[in-house]
């Protein structure tokens, strides 16, 4: 297949500065028990090709599912005369742009393959997961699933550039809902959170485990909340494009400018921030971009300094500024974008019970369920399935819909202690959105639990 | 495409062996996209992409799947010939579905699209001159989307159309700006012109010094687009049978307690008056119109094949998300031109964003204000507002606190475009609501 198409795109790259062609394939399957019955058990398989070019100053791409020789010479061709309309009209000059050709590979590593256990096993496992979590006749909805994806891509250049990865991921869940009279509430595995990349081993990494006072006390997070905290109000705000201005429309700005890079101070100096590709099982670990840029672990926040953007090569040319690799494209049907890959909390000293010992009054939440921020990526308020109060450094009383309010850009100054290694989680989600048009990619998150000072806390009604 | 769709069916009918069935559900789009920012091109592009749904059937064992198409035809038979071959070696693995349920009546269908779309080189030179002397950013998105459905049954439902979606904002610094949607199936120069210029008079108003108020509860104007969004949160869970048997419907305390929202809230899926494909992908017609809300109480669920077959109701061809297409928000009394002398002192909204239920049993959501959203005194408007987040329950912004929906509605075509162009809509009003709560 990739013989195939490398030998098509030698032939239809159009006379211009610069082309590309980015071939993906992905394949997924969805197995579901929901109330110990199996879900009808769904298979996916997307193929397509973007072509990109570049040609006086101007970019055009092209997109198309038709992977016939007469297919990419029309998507080419399309490239081309959107390459020829948009020059001496582009936001981004592209003449400028002269990326070198990548060579490399990148593949998962993956102990336990997904085909290499039956079907029949695989919904086995389902089934006897599923049963187990009703345990109580007000549990009225209870669900298990494994969500496995392997997406190949093959990156080629008109100068000679060739990368080829493979990714699998696996996404394991679990929900139960219980409800007595008008109340309604659901736990699940830590959202969809447990996403790595790798086979059914995976599944080995799980620890299945376990109305809110309103006012101004300390908070502690779990894991599976930091992911999101670290997610809206980091990640979002440090995007290139978005700083630049390109999502104002849609996603939004930031309040994050650019000349804060190099002396901000983003949060207190217990505040480490890494741009991390390098993590083998984290959920979005790769070699190459989209555009082909190698990628490295960098630091974004040191110390609680702001050091760099989540900053794509055409970024960092348009800006003036240090990024990362990070154009990423949810699939071929899509161009590029600035975007969020594993971005993680880096872990301190503090244990968990040092943490909790520490605190007078105040919160412990547990696994995201409502998540909502500015356009600026400022004034945030999100909530949790689980809380239990803190009370002279005991964790006491099951509270009901915990939340908390916050800015963004005071949020991080009161982090007053980070755990350990020991509460170090490695995480992520499958859905993160943005761009126009509209983009879901995966990204992945890695934090400690970590403990804030003085945070607006309310419940439920 | 339609005749291409057709063929491809009548491939896998051939394919069939013994007792085996099939509903496939097919979906194409060769759509126009170009970013914009700084009135100027970021990144222009088109895709074109097929796909086919699969649901190989064997008495009650089932197995789906999907495929990408090329648009070859000998390429995609080929294809469709392995993918059949897949699924049957799976279906011995499965147990029987105690839930399937897929129409059995032909009911075909055709909905053909009229093709009077602008070259996009065109609408791209408006938008350009457009944006002169102003920072303008957005999308135009603009092409053919496709549907079909087919089993072998003989049942063939075909739907098309070619819509453009130019979703912008003119941009006065930071985060103040107008949004603008302009939306339809033909290009007129003078009603874009008439939006341009509509932006163009807030745009002066956003210049001016920015005002920044309390927490606290106050008189505001939610405007159609942003009612619209509100719907589209509580579509979230609020309608679906199933969320409905499982106790997780946002709207649990009207089906358990009665509770009723203002009488003059009155909400309908309305297929017909909507821009979606009036079939869904177990090949059931949509009714015209499935009535929600009705004078305030719960009226009816969105019921789809799998949930009416395990809750024992019939079905009333929502699809498998249960969540309404075609949203249709009656009209109230209240004048669009008396909003602000009504309003008198408080807040108009025209956009909100990043909405987000905060207590799902008492429906309560929180999102921001955002893009021009302005301090109201004596019926004019004062000053723009700096974003604000709020936390309220629908039961208040649609209930005791509703002072009235406005006489005139707008239809709101959506401008998603995760996977493919939605062909989702909305016909909704404005809404003056008292006590509204903001909370930072």
């Amino acid at each position: 297949m990739y013989d195939r198409i490398a030998e098509h795109f030698r032939q239809i790259v159009p006379p211009a500065d610069y082309c590309s062609l980015r071939f993906v394939r992905e394949r997924s399957d969805l197995l579901s028990v929901r109330q110990n019955v199996l879900q009808p058990v769904r298979s996916s398989e997307d193929t397509g090709a973007m072509l990109t070019v570049f040609d006086a100053g101007g970019m055009g791409y092209a997109a198309t599912s038709d992977l016939s020789l007469s297919g990419l010479r029309r998507a080419a061709e399309q490239a081309h005369t959107w390459a020829r309309q948009s020059a001496g009209r582009s936001v981004v000059d592209f003449s400028k742009m002269a990326p070198p050709p990548p060579h490399g590979e990148y593949v998962s590593v993956e102990h336990i393959p997904w085909d290499s256990v039956p079907l029949a096993e695989k919904i086995e496992l389902l089934q006897t997961e599923c049963a187990r979590l009703k345990i109580d006749d007000r549990i009225v909805d209870w669900s298990a699933s494994l969500w496995h994806t392997e997406v190949e891509s093959l990156y080629l250049t008109a100068d000679g550039g060739r990368v080829q990865q493979q990714f699998r991921t696996l996404v394991p869940m679990m929900s139960a809902t219980a409800n007595a009279g008008t109340e309604t509430r659901e736990r699940s595995l830590g959202g969809r959170g447990y996403c790595r990349q790798g086979g059914l081993e995976v599944l080995d990494h799980l620890g299945y485990r376990t109305a809110a006072p309103s006012g101004v006390m300390d908070v502690v997070l779990a894991p599976d909340q930091m992911i999101l905290q670290i997610h809206e109000s980091i990640g979002h705000p440090l995007e290139l494009d978005r700083i630049l201005g390109d999502e104002r429309n849609y996603a939004g700005t930031s309040f994050v400018t650019p000349e804060m890079f190099g002396s901000y101070q983003y949060g207190s100096d217990l505040l480490n921030i890494t741009f991390d590709p390098t993590r083998p099982e984290e959920f979005t670990s790769y070699a190459f971009d989209d555009e082909g840029t190698p990628s490295q672990r960098e630091y974004l926040i040191r110390n609680g300094t702001l050091e760099r953007a989540l900053g794509s090569l055409t970024s960092q040319v348009r800006a003036d500024l240090p990024g990362v690799a990070n154009a990423r494209a949810s699939s071929w049907n899509r161009p590029p974008i600035d975007r969020m890959a594993n971005l993680n909390l880096e872990p301190g000293t503090s244990s968990l019970e040092e943490m909790i010992a520490s605190v007078e009054r105040g919160v412990y939440m547990q696994t995201n369920c409502s998540w909502s921020i500015d356009d600026s990526r400022n004034k945030f308020q999100f909530g949790c399935e689980w809380g239990r109060l803190i009370e002279d450094g005991e964790l006491t009383t099951v509270v009901k819909n915990p939340s908390y309010r916050g800015i963004s850009a005071t949020f991080w100054r009161s982090l007053k202690m980070v755990g350990n290694a020991e509460t170090f989680d490695l995480m992520g989600t499958p859905f993160c959105g943005k761009g126009e048009p509209n983009q879901v990619v995966r990204v992945g998150h890695a934090s400690p639990a970590c403990l804030f000072a003085d945070v607006d806390v309310f419940g439920g009604e | 495409m339609q005749a291409y769709f057709y063929a491809l069916a009548d491939t896998l009918t051939e394919q069939l062996q013994g007792d085996e069935l099939y509903t496939c559900t097919f979906h194409g789009e060769e759509s126009d996209f170009v970013r914009l920012n700084h009135s100027a091109i970021r990144q222009p592009g088109s895709v074109t992409q097929r796909s086919l749904s699969v649901d190989l059937i064997e008495g009650r064992r089932h197995a789906p799947a999907e495929v990408a198409l090329s648009g070859d035809a000998e390429m995609d038979r080929a294809r469709l010939r392995a993918l059949l071959a897949d699924l049957r070696e799976k279906l011995p693995y499965l147990p029987d579905d105690p839930y399937l349920l897929y129409a059995t009546d032909r009911q075909s269908s055709e909905t053909h699209g009229d093709n009077q779309l602008p070259p996009s080189a065109d609408a791209m030179a408006a938008i350009i001159a457009a944006g002169q002397g102003r920072d303008l950013v957005g999308i135009y998105a603009a092409g053919g989307i496709y549907a079909g459905f087919a089993n072998s049954l003989g049942q063939r439902n075909w739907f098309s159309s070619y819509s453009f979606n130019f979703d912008w904002s003119f941009y006065h610094e930071q985060d103040r700006a107008v949004k603008t949607g302009y939306a339809g199936f033909a290009w007129d120069e003078a009603a874009f012109q008439r939006k341009v210029d509509a932006a163009s008079a807030h745009l002066e108003v956003l210049r001016q010094p920015a005002r920044t108020i309390a927490p606290g509860r106050y008189r505001v104007y939610l405007s159609p687009v942003a009612l619209y969004d509100l719907l589209g949160t509580l579509s979230w869970g609020g309608f679906g049978l199933k969320n409905h048997r499982t106790k997780q419907t946002t709207l649990i305390k009207m089906v358990e307690d009665g509770v009723r929202l203002h009488p003059s809230v009155t909400l309908l899926n309305n297929t017909r008056d909507g821009v979606a494909p009036n079939f869904q992908e177990a090949g059931f017609l949509k009714p015209d119109q499935v009535t929600l809300i009705e004078a305030g109480a719960f009226r009816d669920c969105l019921a789809s094949p799998r949930s009416a077959q395990e809750y024992g109701v019939p079905t009333n061809g929502a699809s498998g998300s249960e969540s309404p297409e075609s949203i249709d928000m009656a009209a109230g009394e209240l004048p669009h031109d008396a909003v602000l002398s009504q309003l008198d002192t408080g807040v108009y909204i025209n956009n909100v964003w990043y909405l987000n239920y905060s207590d799902r049993p008492a429906c309560r959501m929180t999102g921001m204000t955002r893009f021009a959203t302005f301090w109201v005194e004596n019926g004019a408007i004062q000053a723009p507002l700096n974003v604000m987040r709020f936390d309220e329950s629908i039961y208040r912004i649609l209930g005791e606190n509703l002072i009235e929906l406005t006489a005139e509605r707008e239809l709101i075509l959506d401008a998603d475009s995760y996977h493919q162009r939605s062909t989702d809509s909305g016909r909704v009003p404005g809404a003056l609501v008292d006590a509204f709560t903001f909370t930072l």
